[in-house]
């Protein structure tokens, strides 16, 4: 019927993990991004709203939150795609994260997971020696490059619901990254990795609700690499038990 | 232990896979037309493939019903830990008792 | 607003898994019970036949058909996905599922006398 509304109506959570919404108006421009919205609203209207953004180009993920109930970076949400004809936003920081200040969460405990799930490189005897010749076409280091390109900015654990089921969950991230590290054909601590991801809390909570999948924005599929992950798990467990 | 626990159910689910299968098609089967004591018995009585096969059928569910719980228990209530274990163990127990008592029941009426 | 995360029909197929599982494990027990009737003779089996043959227990035994069937489908999904390495469809495995589910409850429905 009429054009789509010239102003934008923005919600935004204001305090900490309470707190309220807090309405702004933002006026609708061209080619608009969330993140955009954001930064006209903390320079021109509220100075004390906190968030945060770096690259502002969709390269480092620092400016995840969740847009109309959904985990995305608002550097590269579109306006006219998130809000609709009737103008609306609402802006929440990312869930499952302790919150900060207003749209900036505590990712902590985030990272912390990646490493008590042995999400880092153990180099081995060989190292430094020579060039690791790792061909890119192995089964191996094919099943690592489909999950390494992960930058750590956070949607798939806000997304995940058994993350916010049981707040020990490893999590997509640090369990994806487990994965890339255990077809790493160069790492020596693959014992302590499955080790540490064979838990309650490890990969065998993952329920494949695929979330994560649906919302990562490097296109990685964090349930595939779970997947790996159990298979995986289940072979040292076995050879361990000597069944 | 988790890991064992985890291809425990996952082992049980492939074995109920074919056993429900075999369950679900005998049931569309035997269902038609009503059902009376006297056709259910009459197939299971002294059968002892249908007493072989549903006292696997009873173990595989006696072991996968119970860690399917546990998860479930875990992540929806607050009650975790060594006492929700032992409990689920008496369930599996009792399941295994209660199945192979019915499985008993029509191959012995 | 509801979460995106449950929005997606992965989410919905977990928690239709995860609740018919649960209703089965309340139902097994049950089962059982009914069927050790048999213990006190064919008889008694047959006045527990007859006395559960109603059009109630009828529907809430399709029901239990049609959980089985959801179960055991979205089980075989995740099986699937778990150690055959499959890459899947979401939406058009699940409408797979729900199909054969929704076969397999009226064949029992229609056929159950």
């Amino acid at each position: 019927m009429s054009a789509a509304r010239d102003e934008l109506r923005v919600e935004v959570w204001r305090g900490t993990d309470s707190g309220a919404f807090q309405a702004f108006g933002v006026p609708r421009r061209l080619n608009q991004t969330v993140l955009d919205v954001v930064t006209e609203i903390q320079r021109d209207q509220d100075p004390t709203l906190s968030y945060r953004f770096a690259c502002r180009v969709g390269m480092c993920g620092s400016c995840a939150m969740v847009v109309n109930g959904r985990p995305r970076w608002t550097c590269r949400t579109r306006v006219s795609e998130a809000a609709g004809p009737d103008g609306a936003l609402r802006l929440e920081p990312l869930r499952n994260f302790t919150v900060v200040k207003d749209l900036a969460v505590e990712m902590t405990r985030f990272f912390d997971k990646w490493e008590e799930a042995h999400g880092y490189f153990e180099p081995d005897a060989r190292a430094g020696q020579d060039f690791a010749v790792v061909p890119p076409a192995t089964p191996e280091r094919r099943a690592a490059d489909a999950a390494i390109e992960c930058i750590g900015c956070g949607i798939c654990y806000s997304a995940c619901d058994v993350v916010a089921w049981d707040k020990d969950y490893l999590g997509p991230a640090a369990l994806n990254r487990a994965w890339t590290l255990v077809n790493d054909v160069r790492d020596a601590g693959h014992d302590a990795r499955l080790a540490a991801v064979s838990g309650d809390s490890g990969c065998q909570a993952c329920h494949t609700h695929m979330s994560c999948t649906s919302f990562c924005p490097k296109a990685i599929a964090p349930t595939y690499s779970i997947a790996g992950l159990k298979r995986a798990m289940l072979g040292h467990a076995l050879k361990r038990s000597r069944i | 232990m988790v890991p064992l626990l985890f291809l425990a159910q996952r082992l049980s689910a492939a074995v109920l896979a074919l056993a429900v299968t075999v369950h679900l098609a005998t049931i569309l089967y035997a269902v038609r037309g009503g059902l009376t004591a006297g056709e259910i018995l009459g197939r299971t009585h002294g059968n002892r493939a249908f007493f072989a096969f549903y006292a696997l059928f009873v173990a595989a569910v006696a072991v996968h019903a119970p860690i399917g719980l546990r998860n479930v228990v875990r992540e929806w209530t607050p009650w975790r830990g060594p006492a929700l274990d032992v409990a689920l163990a008496v369930f599996a127990l009792s399941l295994l008792v209660l199945g192979l008592r019915a499985v008993f029941a029509v191959y012995a009426a | 607003m509801m979460r995106a995360s449950h929005t997606q029909p992965g989410f919905l197929a977990a928690l239709l898994h995860r609740l018919s599982g649960v209703a089965l494990a309340i139902f097994l027990p049950l089962h059982f019970l009914a069927l050790a009737t048999a213990l006190d003779g064919a008889a008694a089996f047959d006045s527990f036949l007859t006395a559960t043959n109603t059009p109630f227990v009828k529907l809430t035994e399709g029901a239990l058909v049609a959980a089985l069937a959801t179960h055991m489908s979205l089980g075989l999904r995740l099986l699937a996905i778990e150690f055959l390495n499959i890459r899947e469809r979401t939406v058009a495995v699940l409408s797979g599922c729900a199909a054969t589910v929704f076969a397999v409850a009226l064949a029992f429905l229609l056929n159950a006398g």
